[in-house]
């Protein structure tokens, strides 16, 4: 586009130009000048967002086939189908960066992306259906309201589509974390034996503490990240702790404890070497869970091509025109 | 990518690569790379309001298209019609020369009505 | 007519849902593509949603206590009124699709119909449902035809689903003493009516699927509601696994 235009300003002006516009609070568009390394910022941020929709679909999507009542059966294939659409829209928005949607899904498939090491532990028993809504997506939510905020466009207005159809999923899980504490002795057992399972998986979901994260800082500067992991670590254990106590369930962190000065619940030690061999790909279900994404490409695969080659067939005459 | 079957624009391949993606169907090897062309989506939230631009999603054909707008971006309702556009169709104005596409705009005070004054007490303006 | 009747009516009309809407969930995060995935979720849900319906009537009817869950949860499978077309495996994606044209123009018509039932519920029921399955229809009739007339692997596929689901669709028509019953009450339709419009619509996608309706298929013994494959009992295990572990309890 810019081609015969004068260069009347080299690349240092434009950065310039751009970091003034990031300060100002502007936000910036797909067509928009932009330095290569906000571009690949976004690319790795919002493709492994993506990825961890797509792949989330899985530890929920075991227990569709098995859900106790047909409301909840309902509930729960809504949400799993809502975190495809959340996957689409943000590899949507990712496209907008130059990147097409099939590089994405082959470096997922490959192994070259990363995506939240949270959906490589197991769904052992239903109550995990209610604390993955009630953790992981209660995680996820105080995440991606601060990144409704975020300075590039598309990715900010996916995460106001997202969290707006995301307000059912963390209610609709503690509905049934609170449903079974309430319940038998054994639903009761089966809720805390989920909560001792998913709570550190869950901590350690909001990305290594601050002085591990070496993305933090830029992308806080460009204001694609508007808090830090341990800040909105913070908040989430700051939400969690009331919403536990209040369904009498015990959250397995011994010593949790609530500072009088700061207002804020103080949490153990993490056990981040745990978090580093999942991300590496050592975590309980890594294998099965690529594997899972890669039979489903590779299995529709043909489906695609059937469709493509009857739009080709098919083409209206406009459309060839266009071309 | 010559055994490729990967579509890139909103047009099909077939003004690409003679017989479309797949068309053969002789099974050379496959990479699975079939990637159908980007729509946009526009949604109308009640009779009578504008359409509004609501996200993008792939799909072959015009009617994949709009089945996957009404499966996607539909779904919760309350939507009372969908406009699929490919999105290469799309022509945007430039960003870099916003300036002079847009500013001389924002000074024509007399295309507003704040800018024409009548007498006090004179109703129904 | 009796309540028995109205009973054993109401639970093929939501066993048949919800059978092929459990299966097509089966496809939940492992779709062809992300549209794709989000698409049949959608119908699943109406289905499963329409059983609930139907299911929760049938209870009523029943009056013996039992609401959806209790007849979804708690029934043995020889229980089960279902076709036996919809409980078979998902197999590939044209399998399911040929399946949901199959299904989709038969509950078309059975929904068409039953709007005008002399049973007000049943009416009302069935028009929520006429809405939902005429998009379900348009959505197997647009696909079948891109798996027909798209790639040769697609359409051998396609055309190897029609010809093993073939046999299956006489089932649907088998109309029994209950149906006829129902039907000079003018509260269910008359299905030796339906099965030509059926048999038109069918062929008039297949026709322009580029697909062929197999012409010598045996017929399938015991077409009759409640006789099952092996298949129904495996899924059953696995759908009701949780609810009869825990009986009593509230989800």
């Amino acid at each position: 586009m810019q081609q015969d235009a004068p260069k009347a300003v080299d690349d240092a002006a434009l950065n310039a130009r751009f970091e003034a516009r990031i300060e100002a609070g502007e936000t910036i568009e797909p067509k928009d000048w932009m330095p290569e390394r906000y571009r690949t910022q976004l690319i790795r941020m919002m493709s492994q967002h993506a990825h961890s929709e797509i792949v989330g679909m899985l530890p929920e999507g075991n227990w569709i086939t098995r859900a106790p009542s047909l409301k909840r059966k309902m509930s729960l294939i809504a949400k799993v189908q809502d975190e495809a659409g959340h996957g689409l829209y943000i590899y949507c928005g990712t496209e907008t960066l130059g990147v097409d949607r099939a590089e994405l899904v082959d470096q997922l498939l490959t192994g070259k992306a990363k995506y939240s090491s949270i959906f490589n532990y197991p769904t052992l028993s239903w109550a995990d259906m209610g604390v993955i809504g009630w953790f992981v997506d209660g995680a996820a939510i105080v995440n991606q309201t601060v990144l409704a905020k975020a300075s590039y466009g598309p990715y900010a207005r996916a995460m106001i589509r997202i969290c707006k159809e995301e307000n059912f999923h963390k209610k609709q899980g503690y509905e049934i974390m609170a449903t079974l504490a309430n319940g038998t002795p054994a639903q009761k057992a089966m809720a805390q034996d989920a909560v001792n399972r998913w709570w550190w998986p869950s901590l350690m979901m909001l990305g290594p503490s601050d002085a591990n994260s070496p993305n933090t800082a830029e992308l806080i500067k460009w204001r694609v990240k508007r808090k830090t992991n341990d800040e909105l670590r913070q908040r989430f254990i700051d939400l969690t702790v009331p919403q536990a106590q209040a369904v009498d369930l015990t959250l397995p962190d011994p010593d949790l404890k609530y500072n009088e000065e700061t207002g804020h619940w103080e949490h153990g030690p993490i056990d981040w070497d745990e978090f580093w061999a999942v991300v590496k790909g050592n975590g309980p279900c890594n294998r099965e869970r690529l594997q899972a994404r890669r039979d489903a490409h590779e299995k529709g695969a043909w489906v695609r091509e059937a469709a493509a080659a009857y739009a080709a067939k098919h083409q209206p005459a406009s459309a060839s025109n266009a071309a | 990518m010559s055994r490729s079957t990967k579509v890139s624009g909103p047009v099909p391949a077939a003004d690409k690569e003679a017989g479309g993606p797949g068309a053969d169907g002789t099974g050379a090897e496959r990479d699975g790379a079939t990637q159908w062309p980007l729509w946009e989506v526009f949604a109308q939230e009640a009779q009578g309001a504008a359409h509004e631009h609501v996200g993008s999603l792939h799909a072959a054909d015009a009617e994949m298209a709009l089945q996957n707008a009404r499966d996607v971006y539909a779904r919760r309702g309350p939507i009372v019609s969908l406009w699929v556009v490919p999105s290469a169709a799309i022509t945007a104005s430039p960003s870099d020369e916003a300036g002079s596409f847009f500013d001389p705009g924002a000074d024509k005070i007399y295309r507003h009505p704040q800018f024409y004054k009548i007498p006090r007490g004179v109703k129904g303006f | 007519m009796s309540n028995d009747d109205l009973f054993e009516y109401l639970l093929r009309l939501g066993d048949d849902r919800l059978v092929l809407g459990h299966r097509l969930s089966e496809w939940c995060g492992h779709g062809p593509i992300l549209e794709e995935d989000i698409a049949l979720a959608n119908i699943a849900l109406d289905l499963i949603g329409q059983a609930t319906l139907y299911l929760h009537f049938a209870g009523e009817v029943e009056g013996k206590g039992r609401n959806e869950d209790a007849l979804a949860y708690f029934r043995e499978e020889v229980e089960f009124r279902n076709l036996k077309m919809v409980e078979l495996p998902i197999g590939d994606f044209a399998f399911t699709i040929v399946r949901q044209l199959l299904f989709d123009a038969f509950s078309f018509l059975q929904m068409q119909e039953l709007q005008k039932s002399a049973n007000s519920e049943l009416a009302g029921i069935a028009s929520k449902g006429y809405k939902e399955v005429r998009y379900h229809l348009r959505h197997s009739s647009e696909w079948l035809q891109r798996l027909g007339d798209g790639t040769e692997e697609s359409h051998d596929r396609a055309q190897k689903a029609v010809d093993d689901l073939w046999r299956y669709t006489r089932e649907m028509f088998a109309a029994d003493e209950v149906e006829e019953r129902l039907h000079a009450a003018g509260i269910a339709p008359d299905l030796r009516m339906l099965e030509p419009q059926w048999r038109t619509m069918v062929a008039d996608v297949m026709q322009r699927s580029t697909l062929s309706i197999p012409s010598d298929v045996p017929p399938l013994e015991q077409d009759e509601r409640g006789r099952h494959t092996e298949y129904l009992g495996h899924m059953l295990s696995e759908m009701q696994i949780v609810a009869r572990s825990h009986p009593g309890a509230e989800w």
